[in-house]
């Protein structure tokens, strides 16, 4: 526990999959889950949003003390809000999950929030092992449970993965009392969403699974082997302006830029 | 005489300081919450409810009631008496001859009681408990003696100072125990707190015959929800802790105990004490807590008090959710202690308060929650089973004779073969039946034993305007658990839904079908059978006879278990137990079908779709497990 950083913890409404019912989103019970496990009862958790939706109890219920939301209706962009908040709060380390569950679910909010206030973004942590002297050592997530060890500077965003400790029990009682702070905000109309129509989604044909392997052994290794990257090239001893000539080269193969 | 006026003082000292100790331990119990009793009407009521009620179960085991009354009804006699003969000096031969009489029958009980201390069975508490038929057998002697000269059979003064002094210290000790002890803590406070805690029982609808099994709602919205501390529970029920008198017929039925998990409703009770009395549990002297790897816990560290949270060095919350909530103990418990509602309450705190709930119970409540089923399948599959059963749904007839509750098991493939049989049952018997289809919800019995009420409110609240927009005259189903739910919890919550509606497991509703002359059925000639009675259906709504005429409709003559009926042991799938699953030596289902296969039974028929889950799980080779429904159906003669 290092109850001196700042940690800020971001929530959303999430969307049960079979019913389809509001619920505590699963990446951000973790977001939450996390913070607490970093600073205690000192994180600060932040829902923009409307202040009644019974669903923020259940964050509460994971024994925050208090939360803040940000009241603002479903026609609002949350980006502004949040950006303002946070520029005010001046946080160590912003935790969000990967994407949200309902709304536009891009997955953006993390990436558009360190672009407005110029921070990392760590993407897809699994833990954050510990913050000291201004830096943090975080665990990401890679497929087939590999983690990859970084050091980044605070203060930075980061997206928590689904490897991430699994959000804790929310209890009844803790969130029934729990204060919600709830701050009005100058929101913003999303122009662009509010003209959106929303359908139920399709489900896409599903490709055929051809199992190639012949034996046991073969798919054991199928679902175990790390990926290898066909055309990959690893650069170790070029010049960094060689480096982003490649990347810039993939890129423009990739058609990522035109 | 120097010493005449010794056994009188003595014995008004003795019955001041049991006054005191009275007052003491009354404002022990005063310490919980308040709870609305009619005082008066049940001080008048105990009488009865101990000489009718209390006493019908404690016949159980004859010997017990034999001696019980002996020792007890003698006491009491006498006791009335020696207060009038020696503490008044009341001249009369005619109340020393009475006293004598008294003091005989008690003698006689308590020889018995000390034949059963010779060597007592491991249920019984020792230590102190080892004491009182000495003490009991001291006081008729001592009385027995200083009466004589009252009765005129010895002269006054016989034996001197000396003698008087003699019975003077028996009486300090016998005394003593009877009545110092009875206020202060020792053995005999059973009859004290006891015959308080029959008039003041938190559930009166028990006595006479009656049956009152539903939990009480929790209270939500308040600082602490379900029991944290001692003084969290009821005043009558701190009251009904003290009464209890250590037989361990409860620990003896407890299938948690005998599967080694770490609960011993006796121990838990005793613990209980600790909490409001304060102290450790040192003293406790009966059988301690298994800890789940076949051995036993360590007794004398369990600390309590008042004001201390009981999961907290009281109790391990592993205790508490050991428990699959059968009633076997309640049911068995001569002082009607109801230990089904304590264990529940302190869940309640662990589940609303602390959000501890043990292995797969946090997933499942949030299933419940966010799908109104434990499992977490869409809703809009409930109805899946029935894709090809031609039901009614109640959204497009509004109306019917009678609704068919189908339960969770509607997305359990097992439990659909017991759907489509009493399905199949209904046709057969043209039976004016429809279902909720996907407005059903999960009845709250799974998150009620949870202890999370909250959730269980909800579900029943949503259940019952869901069924508040349709009507019919009786609902049926084949799930006990939802039967006890819809039939005596539901009533709490102020909805007209179920006014003049019966409530019905699909044993009795079929029983009736039967007797009507509706369903055509075939003798059945598959060897012999068995029935184990579920706890939800048995102890908890009395049903035991039902499922019985229904297999003696087909020609099957039951091979009863040693524990049936009222006695039926568990299938261990009760409580949320199965999710919760605390470590223990053996399973509570494998212990069942040794009992099942110790009649020779090829099969064992069932009214639950949780006892078929539990019971089936056992490995092979084990007899067959079918649903009565089951049975019937395959029964059913072809109508051409």
């Amino acid at each position: 526990m290092q109850p001196n950083v700042n940690v800020v913890s971001l929530v959303s409404i999430g969307r049960h999959p079979q019913s389809g019912r509001s619920r505590r989103a699963e990446q951000d019970g973790r977001a939450v889950e996390l913070g607490l496990s970093l600073v205690g009862e000192a994180l600060t958790v932040v829902h923009v949003g409307e202040d009644q939706d019974p669903v923020l109890r259940q964050y509460a219920g994971m024994g925050l003390p208090s939360m803040t939301v940000l009241s603002q209706g479903k026609e609002c962009d949350a980006l502004p809000v949040l950006t303002s908040f946070l520029k005010a709060q001046l946080p160590s380390v912003v935790l969000t999950g990967v994407r949200s569950e309902s709304g536009e679910s891009s997955g953006m909010l993390p990436y558009l929030l360190a672009e407005a206030l110029g921070w990392p973004l760590v993407p897809r942590v699994a833990e954050i092992l510990h913050i000291k002297d201004g830096q943090a050592e975080v665990l990401l997530a890679l497929p087939r449970g590999q983690r990859r060890s970084v050091q980044v500077t605070l203060p930075f965003i980061a997206s928590v993965d689904n490897a991430a400790q699994e959000a804790r029990q929310t209890a009844f009682g803790p969130g029934l009392r729990a204060t919600l702070h709830v701050e009005t905000v100058d929101s913003v109309v999303d122009d662009a969403a509010i003209q959106w129509e929303m359908s139920a989604a399709k489900p896409r044909p599903k490709r055929l699974k051809v199992v190639k392997a012949k034996t046991a052994a073969d798919r054991m290794k199928a679902a175990t082997a790390k990926p290898v990257g066909g055309g990959g090239k690893i650069m170790k001893n070029e010049t960094p302006a060689e480096k982003a000539q490649a990347i810039f080269d993939l890129l423009l193969e990739e058609k990522v830029v035109r | 005489m120097i010493f005449d006026w010794l056994p009188p003082t003595l014995i008004g000292v003795l019955l001041v300081l049991a006054g005191i100790g009275a007052v003491r331990r009354i404002n022990l119990w005063r310490a919980g919450q308040s709870e609305k009793v009619d005082i008066l009407a049940g001080l008048m009521a105990m009488p009865k409810r101990y000489l009718h009620d209390l006493h019908h179960v404690v016949e159980r085991d004859k010997y017990m009631s034999r001696t019980h009354v002996a020792t007890g009804g003698g006491f009491v006699l006498a006791m009335v008496l020696v207060v009038f003969v020696h503490l008044f000096g009341v001249k009369s031969e005619i109340l020393a001859w009475a006293l004598l009489a008294a003091l005989v029958i008690m003698f006689c009980g308590a020889l018995f009681v000390a034949k059963r201390r010779l060597n007592p069975p491991s249920r019984l508490s020792k230590g102190p408990w080892m004491r009182l038929p000495k003490s009991l057998l001291t006081f008729s002697i001592t009385f027995f003696v200083l009466t004589l000269p009252a009765a005129g059979i010895l002269p006054e003064g016989f034996g001197g100072w000396l003698l008087t002094v003699v019975l003077s210290v028996l009486i300090l000790m016998s005394l003593g125990e009877m009545l110092f002890g009875m206020t202060w803590g020792g053995p005999m406070k059973h009859a004290f707190a006891g015959a308080l805690h029959l008039a003041f029982h938190r559930r009166p609808e028990r006595f006479g015959g009656g049956r009152s099994t539903g939990l009480k709602p929790a209270v939500l919205g308040g600082d602490v929800h379900g029991v944290s501390k001692p003084t969290d529970f009821k005043w009558n029920q701190l009251l009904g802790f003290d009464a209890c008198v250590q037989c361990g017929r409860c620990e003896a039925v407890c299938p948690a105990f005998a599967a080694g998990q770490p609960l011993n409703p006796k121990k838990l009770i005793q613990d209980m004490v600790v909490g409001f009395a304060g102290g450790t549990d040192e003293k406790y002297a009966g059988s301690p807590y298994p800890d789940g790897s076949g051995g036993v816990q360590d007794v004398g560290n369990a600390v309590g008090g008042k004001d201390q949270i009981i999961t907290n060095g009281l109790i391990n919350p592993d205790t508490l959710w050991s428990c699959t909530t059968c009633r076997a103990c309640v049911e068995e418990c001569p002082m009607m202690i109801e230990h089904v509602d304590a264990i529940v309450d302190m869940r309640r705190f662990l589940t609303l308060e602390k959000g501890d709930t043990p292995n797969k119970g946090a997933q499942v409540l949030e299933n419940i929650i966010a799908t109104d089923n434990p499992n977490g399948y869409s809703p809009a599959s409930r109805t899946h089973w029935a894709a090809d059963q031609n039901l009614n749904v109640m959204k497009e007839v509004k109306q019917a004779d009678v609704l068919f509750w189908v339960s969770d098991g509607a997305f359990d493939m097992r439990s659909q073969r017991i759907l489509r049989s009493f399905v199949t049952l209904l046709k057969a018997a043209k039976v004016d039946v429809a279902i909720l289809g996907d407005e059903e919800r999960d009845s709250g019995d799974v998150a009620r034993r949870l202890g999370d009420d909250a959730t269980f409110q909800s579900l029943a609240k949503r259940n019952l305007a869901t069924m508040s927009q349709y009507r019919f005259n009786t609902i049926v189903t084949t799930d006990p658990h939802a039967f006890h739910c819809l039939k005596n919890e539901y009533g709490d919550f102020g909805s007209t839904a179920l006014d003049g509606v019966e409530v019905l497991h699909h044993t009795t509703f079929l029983n009736r079908l039967i007797k009507e002359g509706r369903l055509q059925l075939d003798a059945f000639s598959g060897g012999k059978v068995t029935y184990h009675d579920p706890c939800y259906l048995g102890r908890y709504n009395g049903e035991y006879d039902a499922p019985r005429e229904l297999l003696a409709s087909l020609g099957i003559e039951v091979a009863e278990m040693e524990r049936s009926g009222y006695r039926s042991r568990c299938c261990g799938g009760g409580g949320g137990v199965p999710i919760t699953d605390i470590p223990g030596e053996r399973r509570i289902a494998d212990m069942r079908m040794e009992d099942v296969i110790s009649t020779g039974a090829e099969m064992v028929a069932v009214g639950c779709q949780q006892c078929t889950a539990m019971l089936e799980g056992v490995v092979e080779p084990r007899p067959v497990v079918k649903d009565i429904a089951e049975i019937l159906a395959g029964q059913l003669k072809e109508m051409h």
